[in-house]
């Protein structure tokens, strides 16, 4: 298995031990991840929500370079994910789309490169076996939250993999890897995304409201895949508190922090020194 | 509403106001204009009340709205359309508008390196929305973390996206 590896702009910055524990994730489990050459920002909301052309044109730019190198595209980052295959699905499916993402970029695209999600890779392409074989420290003792978001649930017949309302297939993983999960309603609220640049009020509301779901639901600590969700819920829990009222603290780790440490990958490699909330005392539990 | 239906590819006549949009939004507390208030106004042809909200910059594109839409109205994509005509017309925007100040900060950076800077981005931010001290302790928290690079990561392709903006400029000015 190969993949085109599109980072995104969060990876190598606010949500390095994202990249970091992903590619360090692939490596463990033998499968190939080559950077996209080149590749550029995807717009992100501010494009969506400025230009319909940049919208398309962005995303459209970095899926050319991916068809050169004959890979399916693989990222990490739910809402690089989002706007890849948003651009994608209008360009397929809307000929004046395709025009003018070929007119903007001064190149042709048809649509055709095929976009994942790591998640929809590992549990769809890799697969549980394998990757059930490879656990080497069960993560015991840990009862996770998993928490998707919006971006990897919405709109549902551009981005799901799974269920839009409950998905699951992140519980699925980590129970593979030894942890407990918990059921709770919150799995796809928004956290309030960049609204945390602008009107971060409404992001410590959230904030507060989500993780205290999730203590009441019995969770020890939660999982995400997203790098805004995975920032907003990690460094506003101090704010979420003096704001809104007292919950209990807890860590938020990715996903692929989480499966590298139990396929056997240290803490160092999956960078957990990156988090505002420390896992030591979480992970102290699970066998070494 | 014509042109909001052509932009955004979004049936906004078909909306029955069942209000389930509203119900699931996450700002729905904050906010001064509830989704289906938003698609009711459009029917309605209330440009001025509608593009001089607040609501449609609070919007944090979470898309529960299109998701849950019985009729299948792509809600979220008609706030992405009135945020763009807002711009357009130069409507008056409200003072929590600082999205818009963000989404500009944004793009430039862009513009400029291929990829976000967010270090320059956020500054730039700032003295455009003049609101200088909101969460000025996160800096240095990420910093510590190696989480706000002080330099850009440019990307090799910073010269094709150059062009798209150019064309994309060119193209909005036709």
């Amino acid at each position: 298995m190969r993949y085109a590896f599109f980072p995104g702009c969060s990876m190598e910055a606010t949500a390095w031990d994202f990249g970091k524990s992903a590619r360090a994730l692939f490596k463990a489990l033998d499968i190939r991840l080559e950077e996209i050459p080149g590749w550029v920002c995807c717009g992100s909301t501010p494009a969506h929500s400025s230009s319909e052309g940049l919208a398309l044109a962005l995303p459209a730019l970095n899926l050319q370079k991916a068809g050169a190198m004959g890979a399916p595209v693989m990222t990490a980052c739910a809402a690089c994910y989002s706007r890849l295959r948003a651009a994608n699905h209008r360009i397929q499916n809307d000929p004046e789309s395709r025009k003018r993402a070929e007119q903007l970029t001064e190149k042709p695209y048809d649509g055709g490169v095929a976009v994942h999600h790591i998640l929809d890779v590992l549990v769809n392409h890799v697969g549980r076996d394998v990757i059930s074989s490879r656990i080497k420290r069960p993560l015991r003792g840990l009862r996770i939250a998993c928490y998707y978001g919006c971006l990897l649930s919405r709109p549902p017949g551009i981005v799901a993999y799974d269920d839009p309302e409950h998905p699951s297939c992140m519980d699925g993983l980590l129970e593979l890897a030894g942890a407990e999960t918990v059921q709770w309603p919150f799995k796809t609220e928004c956290c309030g995304a960049s609204l945390a640049i602008t009107n971060n009020d409404v992001v410590n509301r959230l904030v507060h409201r989500i993780l205290s779901m999730a203590a009441l639901a019995g969770a020890n600590c939660v999982a995400v895949a997203c790098p805004l969700c995975q920032m907003n819920l990690d460094l506003r829990q101090d704010d979420a508190r003096k704001a809104h009222g007292d919950f209990p603290t807890l860590p938020v780790l990715y996903v692929t922090q989480l499966l590298g440490i139990a396929l056997g990958l240290s803490e160092k490699d999956v960078g957990l020194e990156a988090l505002t909330v420390g896992a030591d005392k979480l992970l102290a539990g699970a066998a070494r | 509403m014509r042109e909001v239906e052509a932009r955004s590819g979004a049936r906004v006549s078909s909306c029955l106001q069942c209000h389930k949009c509203s119900s699931g939004c996450p700002i729905g507390p904050e906010t001064d204009l509830l989704s289906s208030q938003a698609m009711r106004m459009i029917h309605l042809g209330m440009e001025e009340e509608l593009l001089g909200s607040r609501g449609i910059w609070l919007c944090a594109s979470c898309q529960t709205c299109s998701a849950r839409c019985p009729m299948g109205i792509d809600v979220a994509g008609v706030m992405d359309v009135l945020r763009m005509m807002a711009v357009e017309r130069k409507a008056a925007l409200p003072d929590k508008a600082r999205g818009r100040h963000f989404h500009r900060s944004f793009l430039g950076s862009v513009r400029r390196h291929g990829r976000v800077f967010e270090l320059e981005m956020m500054a730039i931010y700032k003295l455009r929305s003049m609101d200088l001290f909101r969460d000025m302790d996160k800096a240095p928290k990420l910093m510590k973390k190696s989480k706000l690079p002080l330099l850009p990561n440019r990307s090799r392709s910073a010269g094709e996206v150059r062009k798209v903006f150019r064309n994309a400029r060119k193209e909005e000015e036709r």
